[in-house]
C-alpha cells in the first residue's frame, strides 16, 4: 500500500458534483453581494455630493423643488415619529398576541389559524394597507396626519412583528418553562417572567426588524400620512416622510433635484442600517443571562 | 408508618396508552422513597402525577387520588401553584432560568411573596445557596449567568432554588443522570442530609444508586407497582419473582 492509495482522484464523478455545486452556490452569493454593494454604490455615488449639512439640519425652504435652498430635516424628523409611533403601536399588540400564542393556544388548531391570519397579513402589499386607512379615515372624517399614519404603520408592522416574535418565542426550551411551573409560577408568571426574559434578544431582533420596515415603507403612508413641509408638531397635522422625500425628488424633472433623492435614500439607508448594527449589538448584550 | 402521600387508585393515560394501572402505594414522610424499575414502567409518570406535572403532557388523562396529608392535590378547589410550591422537583437535566444566579434563588420566593426586602432576600440567598453546598464557589460570583456554572454547580442550584419556596416534598426524576461521578455524589448527599427535613421521592434507574439512598423502594414494572416497602426487606427478601430479577440484573 502505497501514499497514492490516499490521493484525491481529481476527476471522480462525486468530486466533479462537489465542485460543481460549491461553484453554484458561490455564484448566487456573488450575485446577491453584488446587487447589494451596486446599489450601495450607487446611492452613496449619486447622493454623496448633494448630502451637506442643510440637507439633514434644515426644512425645505421656497423654491427648494425646483433647487434651491433647504432640505428634508421635515422628512427625516417625520419618519423617525412614524416609525417609532408606528413600532411601539404594533408592539402594544404584538407581544400579547406572540405570548398569547405561546402560553395558551400553541400548536392547537386556532393557534395555527392565528399563525396563518398573521402570515396572510404580511403577504398583503402595504399600498392596501394605505388604501384601508385612507378608506377608514374618509369614513370617520379625518384628514391625512401622523396619528393616521403611526395606525397604519403599525399595521404594517404588526405581522412581521408578531410572527418573528413568535418564532422566537416557540423556539423556547421546554425545560425552562417547567422548570419555573416547578416552582409554582402561574402560565402567566412563567410568559412575564422566563419566557419575555430569555426570548429580549430575539425579542429585540424581531421590534427592530419592523422599524426597519416600517420606516422604508413609502406606499401605507402616501394617503394616510400625506407630506408637508414642515415639521409636524402635532398628531393630527400632515407629516413628511424619507422614503416619500426619496419618491417625489426623484420623479423632479430638476437634474439637482433628483441628486438630492438620492441623498434622502442615503439618509434613510443610514437609519437603516444604524437600527441594525444596533440591534444586534443590543441582542448579544441582552442575551448575556439567556440559556443557549 | 407515618404517610405523607397517599396515592390511591391511580390511572394515568397518554391518550389511548395507559401509562400507569391502578396504583396504590403510601409514601412516608421525612424519607427517602425510590421509585425503579426498567425504563418505560412508568416511574417517571408516577413522579410527575406528584406535582401535577403530568397534565402538562397532551392528551394525558388520569383517574383516582394523590393526598397529601389527606389532601386529594387533584381536588376541585386546589391551586396547582400551591401543589408545586409545595412539591418541589429537580429534573433530570438542570434547567437553571436565564437570570443569574442570584435571581435564579429570589425568583420562586419573589413570586410567592415570601419575602418582605432586600436584606431578607439576600439572607435567604445564602442560606439557600449554603444548604445546597454552592456558597462557597460562587459568593464571589452572584451576579454572573447561572449558565456560567457548571452542570454540577447548575444541578445543586436548582436544588437551592427548589427550596427556597419551602417545599416540604422533594421530587428527584434521575436527578444525577447527567452529571458527572463527583457531582452526582455531591447531589446524593446533599439529599441524605435534607430527608431529616424533607419527604423525598427519587426516580432512577441505577440499582447501586438506589441502594445507596433508599429508606423505602417501590418497584415498577410496565405501569404497575409489583412491590413496595422498607428498602431493607425489598432489597434483603423481595417477594416478587420480578423484584428478584431485577435486582439480580436479569433485566
Amino acid at each position: 500500500m502505497g501514499i497514492k492509495k490516499l490521493q484525491k482522484k481529481q476527476f471522480e464523478r462525486r468530486h466533479l458534483m462537489e465542485a460543481f455545486m460549491k461553484t453554484i452556490m458561490r455564484l448566487a452569493l456573488l450575485i446577491v453581494a453584488g446587487a447589494l454593494g451596486l446599489i450601495l454604490w450607487t446611492i452613496i455615488a449619486r447622493g454623496l455630493p448633494s448630502l451637506t449639512w442643510d440637507m439633514v439640519s434644515q426644512v425645505p425652504k421656497g423654491g427648494y423643488y425646483m433647487g434651491k435652498e433647504g432640505g428634508i430635516l421635515n422628512a427625516i424628523i417625520g419618519s423617525i415619529y412614524l416609525a417609532t409611533g408606528g413600532t411601539l403601536l404594533a408592539m402594544l399588540l404584538s407581544l400579547p398576541i406572540a405570548l398569547y400564542l405561546k402560553a395558551y393556544l400553541g400548536d392547537s388548531k386556532w393557534g395555527e389559524y392565528v399563525r396563518l391570519s398573521l402570515d396572510v397579513l404580511w403577504g398583503i402589499p402595504s399600498i392596501v394597507y394605505g388604501a384601508f386607512g385612507f378608506a377608514l379615515m374618509l369614513m370617520l372624517g379625518m384628514r391625512a396626519s401622523l396619528l393616521a399614519g403611526i395606525i397604519v404603520l403599525a399595521l404594517v408592522e404588526l405581522p412581521i412583528m408578531t410572527r418573528a416574535m413568535d418564532e422566537v418565542i416557540r423556539r423556547m426550551p421546554a425545560d425552562l418553562e417547567h422548570a419555573a411551573l416547578a416552582l409554582g409560577s402561574t402560565k402567566f408568571e412563567v410568559a412575564l417572567h422566563v419566557v419575555t426574559r430569555q426570548m429580549l434578544p430575539g425579542i429585540t431582533t424581531a421590534i427592530l426588524l419592523a422599524f426597519g420596515r416600517g420606516i422604508g415603507d413609502a406606499a401605507s403612508v402616501l394617503f394616510t400620512a400625506g407630506y408637508t413641509d414642515r415639521i409636524t408638531t402635532s398628531l393630527m397635522r400632515p407629516t413628511a416622510s424619507l422614503p416619500l422625500a426619496v419618491f417625489f425628488q426623484l420623479g423632479s424633472p430638476y437634474p439637482q433635484v433628483r441628486e438630492r433623492g438620492y441623498a434622502a435614500a442615503l439618509i434613510l439607508t443610514i437609519i437603516v442600517l444604524l437600527v441594525s448594527f444596533g440591534s444586534r449589538w443590543l441582542s448579544a448584550r441582552l442575551a448575556r443571562y439567556t440559556i443557549k | 408508618m407515618d404517610t405523607h402521600i397517599q396515592v390511591k387508585n391511580l390511572n394515568a393515560y397518554y391518550g389511548k396508552q395507559q401509562a400507569l394501572k391502578n396504583i396504590n402505594i403510601e409514601i412516608p414522610r421525612k424519607q427517602v422513597t425510590v421509585i425503579m424499575g426498567p425504563s418505560g414502567c412508568g416511574k417517571t409518570t408516577l413522579l410527575k402525577t406528584l406535582n401535577r406535572f403530568f397534565e402538562l403532557n397532551e392528551n394525558a388523562k388520569l383517574t383516582g387520588e394523590v393526598l397529601v396529608d389527606g389532601e386529594n392535590i387533584y381536588g376541585k378547589d386546589v391551586d396547582v401553584t400551591e401543589v408545586r410550591k409545595c412539591v418541589g422537583l429537580l429534573a433530570q437535566r438542570p434547567s437553571p432560568l436565564p437570570m443569574s444566579i442570584y435571581d435564579n434563588i429570589v425568583y420562586g420566593m419573589h413570586i410567592h411573596k415570601m419575602k418582605n426586602d432586600r436584606r431578607e432576600y439576600k439572607a435567604a440567598v445564602r442560606h439557600y445557596l449554603e444548604i445546597a453546598g454552592l456558597w462557597e464557589e460562587v459568593q464571589k460570583r452572584l451576579h454572573d449567568p447561572a449558565t456560567s456554572l457548571s452542570i454540577g454547580q447548575q444541578q445543586r442550584l436548582c436544588l437551592a432554588r427548589g427550596l427556597a419556596v419551602e417545599p416540604e416534598i422533594i421530587l428527584g426524576d434521575e436527578p444525577t443522570s447527567a452529571l458527572d461521578p463527583i457531582s452526582s455524589q455531591n447531589i446524593e448527599s446533599r439529599l441524605l442530609e435534607l430527608k431529616q427535613q424533607y419527604t423525598t421521592v427519587i426516580v432512577t434507574h441505577t440499582l447501586r444508586q438506589a441502594k445507596r439512598l433508599a429508606d423505602y423502594v417501590i418497584y415498577m414494572y410496565m405501569g404497575e407497582v409489583i412491590e413496595a416497602g422498607p428498602a431493607k426487606e425489598v432489597f434483603g427478601n423481595p417477594q416478587h419473582e420480578r423484584t428478584k430479577q431485577y435486582l439480580e440484573g436479569l433485566f
